[in-house]
């Protein structure tokens, strides 16, 4: 461009006319890269005549057991996670998922110790599906609070949202997976009652196996809506609690001896 | 008093155009840098899940808040009839289209599955605060778009000020809807806090004048054209009213929550012993972003001088960072008390203790890219559309 009076129409037209074609390209660019994703958060088959639930008796939990949490891993793949190469282990420790993690308590007045394991609480009322955009984050019919990583988007809201911080984002690419466990870099997940082993008519979880196998018992998994399951005849009995029980959340999972 | 003419940017070409290119230059820095951390993974960033929301967030809230600010210079002008104002109004809608772009494109930038953003437009769960700022997001750009339309074109020009007061609402509404953000996040003490919303909003003004401040300084510069003093004047003051009422609502902020027995902890983090956070709140926010500025914009020693102005500008919008920065980052970083009564001896998961967060150079040079994306925007915009007026010397029959 010579011209340099002060009186820009014609280049001001040519100039208009190309950021108009830079914008379009910028606009439709992202459509061009993406992908296409078949949203299906609505499970079929899955009956809203059952809510499952966890009952945790903390007494039975042992110190320095990890069988749950390693079960869980093996269970879900998480432990075909690789630390990414040349990665320092104390980010890696904070970027890794985990879905079940062992927390030891000590009361502050008495001194007494607690061991108990820590995942979704799968509540009736979940606040990681409230925030999430676009339904990624979503509630069973049958209680199960889980994401469909198909149309999440990997904003992390949910996991802002969460009050037991019980939701992991996948940082790193994913190398491999079991066909029962799908997930993808840059999504979100968490526990999911172990869903692939219920829907294949399965009645308990990996680490509620693990648990048993080691003789502890601490976990028990069940339908909290039949009367007649073991976990509603133990909740009738003791008394229990929800984890934050003021955000009156109703938690599918509850704990004896907190 | 004399009528005005608006016409476009138009400077030497070396100029302009090389001060395109230096931004554009940012720009593809900022972009590479993005496609960097979604080609690996957020591995690379900063963040973990402890800190999930990292310096892009802060980069892309604190763009979106001065967005709604920006408009402010209009809303005035037009609805409230400042004469002083009106010739400003439409680059300020320029300026609150241009940032709240670029805090967009850092946003979903910075989102897990960037390449999805096509799912978000195309599902969506109403009960999610995000799903209606998606569409705060885009009615805020139709509706100031079409509100600078009335203001340069004379055959809608009567449509001026219902237009004006839609869209002043409407970002009463947008940035009380990004300050929900955090307004929904029960579980999180920091956030926990009936003054957010209203604080946001306040926070929207001041950047906002500060960012308008700024950019009619330069552009008025860059195209050698005059600005009054008296002029300049009104906007210095306005923007210490801002500024005091900022660090107002801070008080107010921090005063409620001591009330709160149980948010004590996160109290004592922010303002005692949070380390970093500590620091950015009282030497980046209240002293670099509040005190400073206000002495530079009242001391009688600078009374017209535009290089105390600009720099109270600058300092206002750098403490405004460290403000979404504690707001953000420190909010996370306090542990949520999920055992009452009890200490968290062990926890693979970090339960209890305060979480670290060193943001890396890629989040950075995508947040500094956001920016870039709006002066570009601005820079663009001044140079097509008629904004600015030919000269805002100060109008003789009127001496404030
Ligand atoms: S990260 Fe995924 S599941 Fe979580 S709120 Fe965002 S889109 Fe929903």
């Amino acid at each position: 461009m010579s011209k340099s009076v002060d009186q820009p129409e014609m280049n001001r037209r040519e100039f208009l006319g190309k950021t108009v074609v830079a914008a379009t390209a910028a606009t439709v660019a992202p459509g061009v890269l993406l992908t296409v994703a078949n949203a299906n958060s609505e499970q079929q088959g899955v009956s809203s005549d059952v809510r499952w639930g966890m009952l945790i008796d903390t007494n039975k939990c042992a110190d320095g057991c990890s069988a749950c949490v390693d079960a869980c891993n093996k269970e879900n793949g998480i432990d075909l996670q690789q630390k990414p190469e040349g990665h320092s282990d104390e980010m890696w420790e904070q970027q890794r998922v985990q879905w079940i993690r062992k927390v030891k308590l000590q009361d502050k007045q008495t001194g007494e110790q607690t061991n108990l394991p820590l995942m979704c609480q799968h509540c009736e009322f979940p606040p990681c599906v409230d925030v999430c955009p676009t339904g990624a984050s979503f509630k069973r019919a049958d209680g199960i609070v889980m994401v469909d990583r198909h149309i999440c988007i990997g904003c992390r809201y949910c996991m802002m949202a969460c009050p037991y911080k019980a939701r992991s984002f996948i940082h790193e690419e994913v190398a491999n997976q079991l066909a029962n466990a799908p997930r993808g870099k840059g999504c979100v997940e968490s526990c999911n009652l172990c869903a692939h082993r219920i829907d294949d008519g399965g009645t308990t979880t990996a680490c509620q196996d693990a648990c048993a196998s080691k003789g502890h018992n601490a976990i028990l998994f069940g339908d909290l809506k039949d009367p007649n399951s073991a976990i509603s005849k133990v909740l009738k009995e003791k008394s229990s609690r929800q984890i934050r029980a003021d955000l009156e959340l109703n938690t599918g999972v509850r704990y004896t001896n907190v | 008093m004399k009528t005005l003419h608006y016409r476009e940017l138009w400077c030497s070409s070396p100029r302009y155009w090389g001060g395109l290119a230096f931004l554009g230059v940012i720009i593809l820095i900022g972009l590479v840098a993005a496609f960097y951390m979604e080609h690996s993974g957020h591995y690379v960033t900063g963040m973990t899940n402890q800190i999930v929301w990292g310096l892009p967030h802060v980069f892309a809230i604190f763009l979106i808040v001065a967005a709604s600010g920006a408009l402010n210079v209009a809303s005035i002008g037009s609805v409230f009839g400042g004469p002083m104002y009106k010739p400003l109004g439409p680059f300020s809608s320029l300026l609150a289209i241009g940032l709240l772009a670029g805090g967009l494109m850092v946003l979903v930038l910075d989102l897990g599955r960037a390449d999805r953003l096509i799912v978000a437009m195309t599902n969506f769960n109403f009960k999610s605060i995000f799903t209606w700022n998606i569409f705060l997001y885009s009615g805020f750009f139709v509706i100031v778009g079409v509100y600078l339309w009335t203001m340069m074109d004379r055959k809608v020009e009567k449509f001026k000020r219902p237009v004006g007061f839609a869209a002043f609402f409407w970002r009463l509404i947008l940035t009380t809807g990004t300050g929900s953000i955090f307004g929904f996040l029960v579980a999180r003490e920091a956030y926990d806090a009936a003054v957010l919303a209203p604080m946001f909003i306040i926070m929207s003004f001041s950047y906002g004048l500060a960012f308008f401040i700024l950019t009619l300084m330069s552009a008025f510069w860059w195209a050698d054209r005059t600005l009054g003093d008296v002029r300049l004047a009104k906007l210095k003051n306005l923007l210490g009213v801002f500024v005091g009422s900022v660090l107002y609502f801070a008080l107010v902020y921090h005063i409620t929550n001591l009330y709160i027995t149980q948010h004590h902890g996160v109290e004592g983090f922010i303002l005692l012993n949070g380390g970093v956070y500590t620091s950015m709140f009282w030497i980046g926010q209240v002293l670099i972003g509040g005190v400073i500025p206000l002495f530079l914009l009242y001391s009688p020693a600078f009374a017209t001088s535009r290089l105390a102005i600009a720099s109270a500008s600058i300092l206002v919008l750098l403490g405004g960072f460290f403000q979404v920065y504690v707001i953000v980052i420190g909010g996370q970083a306090f542990p949520m008390n999920l055992f009452p009564g009890k200490e968290v001896l062990e926890s693979s998961f970090f339960d209890g203790q305060i979480a670290s967060y060193i943001p890396t150079m890629p989040e950075a040079l995508l947040g500094i890219a956001g920016i870039a994306v709006a002066m570009t925007l601005v820079a663009v915009g001044a140079r097509m559309l008629r904004v600015l007026p030919e000269t805002l010397e100060d109008p003789e029959d009127e001496c404030a």
